[in-house]
């Protein structure tokens, strides 16, 4: 009984381990590095509010946009065998619709930011809808399709605020980008927190969990059982599409102004990145949300102790590609299955020593 | 033993997760010998195989080739020591040629001229009478034939030990004569054949000598012809099978006319030209004919697998639309697809998951089966099919053949259907099993559940199936009931002595 439990905990566990392991040895190397650099404190921002500060808060409020993306992306790369390589450009798009929409009312009140963020959230569906379809009805490529948006999306993004770069401000978007006032938590871990919900709820009221697997591992099959592959497919995008919205939202807020050039740039090759360190497989298929978003904390992380150990901006890059190849390395097929064996010889060995014990 | 022994297994072990697939195995196999290598679905025949070609690392024991200790680490150790492997699944690349197929990973330098190849693969597929050209796609050659490329590729590889893996679940009979003509070539140029098989007859046929193995272990090794086909089977599935020939006694009480359940008429779509047809309830009726003759095509048409182009079709005198796989479902129709690894298993997903996806599927998306629901559906049916498998959380991908066989049936036993169309549901399965499914076939029937089901084997249809309909060049040439069931009547149709 207790054998089997272990079992599934393990295999439940596993894919799991090399994100996990990754952010131990991170706060490990940190804490030898310097103990104080998790200490986390109270201080006030401008606004005089009494809000959690510390490098850990920095990390796990900086991934956010990160981590979004990651959830959104997870489902795509499940469904479609594939990554949308857009989600940067797309998110410019919805970020440049989102100031837009505010700029053109007279004032900047709680009504007209929900209504910006709806507005934001449509567009970025609809060209989730455009790279879905390219991918599920005319079957191209995943990475191909979305070529297109990625090139030309912060052109487009130009284009919604005639080129300039617009700076909105009011406390609601503070509020959203930094501190809600009373809240000592950044409410960009909120809204994490907030969709992360969302999508356990969305795998528990409808099977689309079960669905978008059997697609990505299976796609005749699938269609074989009645799912509507195409369907499947085209809705990853959609969804996904709204994780570009938020976090083209939340980059916006932060920052109190959109620039179509710089707003969340490059960020598709951390996404990416993200699902593939937690452990989901980039060729679709099963997935487990959660890995994508510890894989998010474990790159930004990553990036915020080479900064914190003074590595000069240029090169953190080059360090970071080391530490990541290490990851995927450790994580490759090889090495889990050398791994694997090693671990069952260990305890065929313990077996026959218990057995011999038995015996005598 | 006065023949020279090629290759001794000695004490073979192989463990998986939660199962111990080889317990101690001995296998012996000399030259110029066909040797039958043959076990009950799960009984560790492929994991043997696999553990002989490199793909599993065993866990114990010892393999010799002529004498000489070899150690084998992966497939290209195998190839090494002369062991060349034809599998179940046909394993080379649709989407190159069919020289580029044979001569692939073999060539010795970088600069191999083109046309060299694909003269020198002419000359071998014309040698064998393989009916394919060197510059042909793979992919575009019908199964049957890309299974005789991965033969002639073995063939041309000089190997000593040939392992032909279910060679012939998917030649028909004349192909298979060619396969056998091509066998005994092999052995008197004094090559060593393992031959995994469930065809008894052609075990009978070809083979000198036969390896049982069951439940991992070694049952043992007999020279064919001291071995009556009885006895096998009985050593094969560990009891005695009077069962066998009881089965399909009640032919008599078939002679009943409940109501027709479906009805199609001029119904074809973008693979089957069209047809008629129609099944009563409780009703099992069979498509038969040689590959490619239309019989599965005709069923995907039913089901909505491939695009339906035109023709009518009534369900309980109704008419109905049935243009996709989920329309068919929501009328009560499911269907196991004759390619069990590419149409019907999603590999990865565990035996709960698969079991419960048709059932899902029609409950459509916004209605999920709880954890707990699905887990006592996939209990359940792991116990009613009997399913061996470590756990109902175990991959399927993980399961033998005819486990995965019963997981997909179980999936559609699950929705409750009243129209089950098995498309070759025996294929590549053992005797137990598949006397196990054929016997679930007839008690559907009794609970009025209608059947169609398709085999490449007539002996099989003809104990299950109360009326079949016969296919020739994609048209049905005959129907036959009561009587005329019977062997004989079923080649003269497919052979055209009537239409």
């Amino acid at each position: 009984m207790k054998k089997n439990g272990k079992k599934a905990f393990l295999s439940g566990f596993g894919q799991l381990t090399i994100p996990l392991i990754a952010i131990a040895l991170l706060v490990v190397f940190n804490l030898i590095r310097d103990p104080g650099f998790f200490s986390i404190g109270i201080s006030h921002n401008n606004n005089g509010n009494p809000v959690l500060s510390g490098n850990i808060i920095g990390i796990i409020n900086g991934a956010s946009e990160l981590a979004v993306l990651a959830m959104g992306m997870t489902l795509v790369t499940a469904a479609c065998g594939g990554q949308d390589i857009s989600v940067g450009a797309a998110a410019a798009i919805a970020g440049s619709v989102f100031v837009k929409v505010l700029k053109s009312g007279s004032a900047i009140n709680a009504g007209t930011v929900i209504l910006a963020f709806v507005m934001a959230c449509i567009v970025a569906m609809l060209f989730g809808t455009f790279n879905g379809t390219l991918v599920a009805v005319f079957k191209i490529q995943p990475m191909i399709a979305t070529l297109i948006l990625y090139t030309c999306g912060r052109s487009i993004a130009y284009w919604i605020n005639g080129g300039a770069t617009p700076t909105v401000s009011s406390p609601i978007l503070s509020g959203i980008g930094s501190f809600i006032p009373g809240v000592p938590i950044p409410t960009p871990v909120l809204i994490v927190v907030a969709m992360a919900i969302l999508f356990k709820l969305l795998f528990h009221f409808t099977a689309l969990g079960l669905f978008t697997q059997s697609v990505g591992i299976n796609g005749s099959a699938a269609r074989l059982n009645g799912i509507n592959a195409t369907f499947i497919k085209l809705l990853s995008f959609i969804i996904l599409g709204v994780c570009v919205a938020v976090s083209g939202c939340i980059g916006v807020s932060r920052l109190g102004l959109i620039n179509h050039e710089t707003l969340l740039i490059d960020i598709e090759m951390d996404t990416i990145l993200a699902v593939a360190i937690g452990g989901n497989s980039l060729g679709g298929g099963k997935f487990k949300l959660s890995g994508s978003i510890i894989g998010a904390y474990v790159i930004q992380m990553l990036t915020i102790t080479l900064y914190a150990m003074k590595v000069p901006s240029t090169d953190v890059k080059a360090y970071k590609a080391i530490v990541i190849v290490l990851l995927v390395v450790i994580g490759s097929p090889v090495i889990k299955e050398r791994f694997g064996r090693w671990i069952s010889r260990l305890a065929e060995r313990r077996r026959k020593v218990s057995a011999k014990g038995a015996e005598e | 033993m006065q023949e020279e022994s090629l290759l001794t297994m000695r004490r073979i072990d192989k463990r998986f997760p939660g199962v111990l697939a080889l317990n101690g195995v001995d296998f012996t196999l000399r030259k110029g010998e066909i040797h039958a290598l043959m076990g009950e679905n799960g009984a560790g025949k492929s994991t043997l195989i696999k553990v002989l070609t490199g793909v599993y690392q065993m866990d114990g024991g010892e393999i010799r080739v002529e004498g000489e200790k070899v150690s084998i680490h992966s497939p290209q150790d195998a190839q090494n020591a002369g062991i060349s492997t034809v599998y179940q699944e046909i394993t080379l690349c649709p989407n190159l040629t069919v020289a580029e197929n044979m001569f692939i990973g073999r060539s010795r330098g970088a600069w191999v001229r083109q046309n060299k190849l694909e003269e020198r693969a002419d000359e071998i597929l014309t040698k064998l009478g393989i009916p394919a050209r060197s510059t042909q796609l793979l992919g575009s050659c019908s199964l049957a034939v890309q299974q005789m490329v991965a033969i002639a590729r073995a063939v041309d590889m000089q190997c000593k030990v040939l392992i032909l893996d279910e060679p012939t679940s998917s030649l028909d009979d004349k192909e298979v004569k060619q396969l056998f003509d091509l066998m005994r070539d092999l052995k008197k140029q004094d090559v060593g054949i393992i031959f995994v098989t469930h065809f008894l007859d052609q075990v009978y046929e070809v083979s000198d000598r036969i390896t049982v193995l069951r439940n991992g272990e070694l049952v043992g090794e007999y020279l064919t012809e001291e071995l009556p086909q009885l006895q096998l089977v009985s050593k094969m599935i560990g009891k005695e099978l009077e069962e066998l020939s009881n089965l399909g006694d009640s032919e008599e009480e078939k002679i009943m006319q409940p109501e027709v359940f479906y009805e199609a008429e001029g119904l074809s779509s973008t693979e089957a030209l069209p047809f008629d047809f129609s099944i009563r309830k409780g009703e099992v009726n069979g498509f038969t004919g040689l590959l490619g003759s239309g019989r599965s095509e005709s069923v995907r048409a039913i089901f909505g697998a491939d695009k339906v182009t035109g023709g009518t079709v009534k369900i309980n005198g109704k008419p109905v639309k049935i243009q996709r796989p989920i329309d068919a479902m929501k009328h009560g129709i499911g269907y196991l697809a004759e390619d069990r690894k590419r149409d019907g298993i999603i590999a990865e997903l565990s035996v709960r998951e698969n079991i419960i996806l048709a059932l899902q599927v029609m409950n459509g998306m916004w209605r999920p089966i709880s954890r707990s629901e699905s887990e006592s559906f996939a209990d359940e049916y792991i116990k009613v099919l009997n399913i061996k498998t470590a756990s109902r959380e175990t991959p399927v991908g993980s399961l033998s053949g005819g486990n995965q066989q019963k997981v997909i049936l179980a999936r559609w036993l699950l929705t409750h259907p009243d129209y089950l169309i098995l498309d070759e549901p025996t294929r590549g399965i053992d005797v137990g099993t598949k006397l196990e499914i054929q016997k679930l076939v007839l008690k559907l029937a009794e609970e009025g559940v209608s059947v169609t089901f398709i085999s490449s084997e007539v002996e099989e249809m003809l104990r299950t199936c109360s009326r079949l309909i016969v296919m020739r060049d994609r048209h049905a040439v005959g129907e036959l009931t009561g009587k005329d069931l019977n062997q004989t009547q079923v080649m003269k149709t497919i052979a055209g002595g009537e239409s």
